[in-house]
């Protein structure tokens, strides 16, 4: 079997909370994609097992979303908006820094293994922050090539993840004020209790990729090169560049 | 005049996305009302009297929405589309990110009034963190007695699911949200048979915005009545919109609708930025026609922006400056659809396709007059001819910027580069 028990579980409670369990595809590949990092046949051949309905409905959800990785990609996920409000801001030059910075095209993974970066038109929802990117889900907003240095440079070598915008300055303004910044916000979360492992039986993809702090969800070890997986699993995070898109 | 703030009045109130911060602010009061006030038709009687229309983009009124789901046939279903990927908005993930109780709440009352026993709320795959916020939402209100069995000793029972989706912006059409949601590709479905009679799982289901439900605490507490009095005759209650592009303040800005747009841009917005002039402004998000300078006056109004041309769509607004090249502007939206485009219908699939790598060429300066001349025949066999919306609108943006932008199109033929953005570079320079 190619997914871990904890994963197993997960896709089963996600069945059991629809109506009908083919529902529970999309929270499955996200599962899927939590320990594996991608999305491979054996494992939607499992997940169709789970679910009682044929591999290939399995196959046809999972490479009709844009989200899920038919490919091994890097251990971070960078991704940068070129819809029109943030073209309108600049995000050209965010692209181009990128490009120079990782040594690499949009949709391929840089040599070490750390970063598979794309850029998208597909808009982020942050263009009251433009020009923005979303690094292992979490929004990074108003950028400057020192601000993707910055938040790029924290990653590499396996830190924790550098925490997002702050919420309040998606509004870019001081409540109090009213003048533009306002930054003076809290934290996403900070005011919540601890952060989750497991969600409706869903895990959380942030949490897998050491982008979250609490790495004890069901995905095993954290993204750790030197620490061997406890399971007979494979390792979660193939390390290769993508060079093998097509 | 200020903001006009309904939905937004508590925000950056002291942890109001925990159910105790939210509480504090007054918060479920709404659902305990709907329970003791209301029996569910008079509940959709209620929603009908407020006049509110769905703040997603089509602009349907709510309660007649509501109405249209056949009596004793259960079980019904409720969605939140919280699936926002429309370009240019980020409205619903400051709702969800600042108060997601607010959400749940609505949800829940909307759900009482069409008696519906399991509630489901779509949330985009990239809003990864507000689905989060959500889950927890729904665990601190089901902890509490507000989601489960016999809510509040009202005797009514409902369940809600937060489901993610994984990136595809036609899962915001309410049918492919539906497909989606039943575990298929998301491909809108063909109507009829409308989702009120034939939705999920072959049964009545309602997909309400996640603005729209918000909204519904507040009908509740304050009556139809009170909520028809805010904004116009035909645009009643607020509109959070979503201000982007050459401003000097982008941002939510919740305004009473019947506002003016310059008022939006010059006191909201801070105006222009650098100093420069407007150019031209989409008022509802990537799919909506573009407007002009002289169109600023207009208020905000569903009917107003119409009868101008364009619409208020799903509350965006996108302000250009005067060194905004809109073949490119056309150009990246036309990419958007063509990636989304869910390959379904031809018109859509393959006119997406001509229509990207033409303004590609056109942007270039590479295509040559007749293939622009091609791009009116493109649209043409596009607009109303495809399966659903996500095909017309693809053409719609377009064909507003080669009408008031002719020359500027015509410019750009054989030109070996983009002459807007030349000139631009100079100005700056």
């Amino acid at each position: 079997m190619t997914l871990q028990a904890e994963t197993r579980t997960a896709i089963e409670r996600a069945r059991d909370r629809y109506p009908l369990p083919r529902s529970a595809i999309l929270p499955a590949l996200w599962a899927v994609q939590g320990e594996l990092g991608q999305i491979t046949p054996d494992a939607m051949g499992e997940v169709a097992t789970i679910l009682q309905v044929a591999p290939s409905e399995v196959e046809a959800v999972s490479t009709f979303y844009s989200m899920y990785f038919q490919h091994p990609h890097g251990r971070h996920e960078v991704i940068v908006c070129i819809n029109v409000s943030c073209a309108l801001r600049g995000a050209e030059g965010i692209v181009e820094h990128l490009e120079r910075s990782l040594g690499c095209a949009s949709g391929e993974t840089t040599a070490d293994g750390e970063f598979t970066w794309s850029s998208t038109v597909e808009c982020l929802g942050a263009c009251g922050g433009a020009p923005s990117m979303q690094v292992d889900h979490h929004f990074q907003e108003n950028l400057t090539a020192d601000r993707v240095d910055e938040v790029l440079g924290a990653l590499r070598g396996a830190g924790p993840a550098v925490a997002g915008t702050p919420r309040r300055a998606i509004r870019r303004r001081d409540p109090a004020g009213g003048g533009a910044g306002g930054s003076a916000g809290r934290r996403l979360g900070a005011e919540m209790p601890g952060p989750r492992t497991q969600h409706d039986g869903e895990s959380d993809p942030a949490a897998e990729r050491g982008g979250g702090p609490a790495p004890t969800g069901p995905a095993g070890p954290p993204a750790s090169p030197a620490a061997p997986p406890a399971s007979p699993a494979p390792p979660k995070r193939p390390r290769r560049p993508r060079k093998d898109a097509s | 005049m200020a903001e006009y703030k309904l939905l937004t009045k508590d925000f950056g109130a002291e942890a109001l996305q925990t159910l105790k911060g939210y509480e504090r602010t007054g918060g479920y009061q709404g659902l305990r009302d709907a329970f003791t006030k209301f029996t569910p038709e008079e509940l959709v009687a209620e929603v009908k009297t407020s006049n509110i229309r769905g703040r997603g983009g089509a602009g349907f009124p709510t309660g007649m929405k509501w109405s249209f789901l056949p009596k004793d046939v259960f079980p019904r279903y409720l969605c939140c589309n919280a699936d926002e990927s429309e370009p240019g908005c980020f409205k619903d993930r400051y709702l969800i990110d600042e108060s997601p109780h607010q959400l749940v709440e609505g949800l829940l009352i909307a759900s009482y009034a069409l008696q519906v026993n399991t509630s489901f709320i779509y949330i985009r795959g990239e809003y990864h963190d507000q689905r989060l916020l959500l889950d927890r939402a729904v665990e601190e209100a089901r902890a509490a007695g507000y989601i489960g069995r016999n809510i509040l000793g009202s005797g009514f029972d409902c369940d809600v699911i937060v489901h993610g989706g994984a990136g595809a912006y036609i899962c915001g059409e309410e049918t492919a949200l539906i497909d989606s949601l039943e575990g298929l590709r998301g491909q809108p479905r063909l109507k009829p048979p409308f989702p009120a009679i034939k939705g999920l799982y072959g049964q009545p289901t309602v997909v309400n915005n996640v603005e729209t439900l918000c909204n519904m605490p507040h009908i509740v507490q304050r009556s139809g009545e009170w909520f028809k009095s805010i904004g116009t005759e035909k645009s009643s209650g607020t509109r959070v919109f979503c201000c982007s592009g050459h401003i000097n303040r982008p941002g939510n800005y919740e305004m009473q609708l019947g506002t003016s747009i310059r008022e939006l841009l010059e006191e909201h917005c801070g105006g222009m930025w650098q100093g420069r002039s407007l150019k031209a402004f989409q008022p509802g998000g990537g799919s909506m026609q573009v407007l002009l300078p002289e169109h600023i006056d207009l208020p905000l109004d569903m009917n107003a922006v119409q009868e101008a041309g364009s619409s208020l769509g799903a509350g965006a607004m996108i302000f250009m400056d005067e060194t905004t090249c809109l073949v490119d502007v056309s150009m990246r939206l036309v990419d958007f659809y063509r990636h989304e485009s869910c390959g379904k219908c031809v018109p859509c699939r393959e006119g997406t396709y001509f229509e990207s790598e033409l303004m590609h060429r056109l942007e270039a300066g590479r295509a040559t007059p007749a293939e622009l001349a091609s791009l009116a025949d493109i649209c043409s066999n596009m607009d109303g001819r495809c399966f659903c919306p996500l095909g017309d609108t693809a053409t719609w943006f377009v064909m507003s910027a080669y009408k008031y932008f002719r020359g500027e199109f015509e410019a750009h033929c054989g030109a070996g580069r983009c002459p807007v953005r030349a000139q631009a570079t100079a100005l700056v320079a």
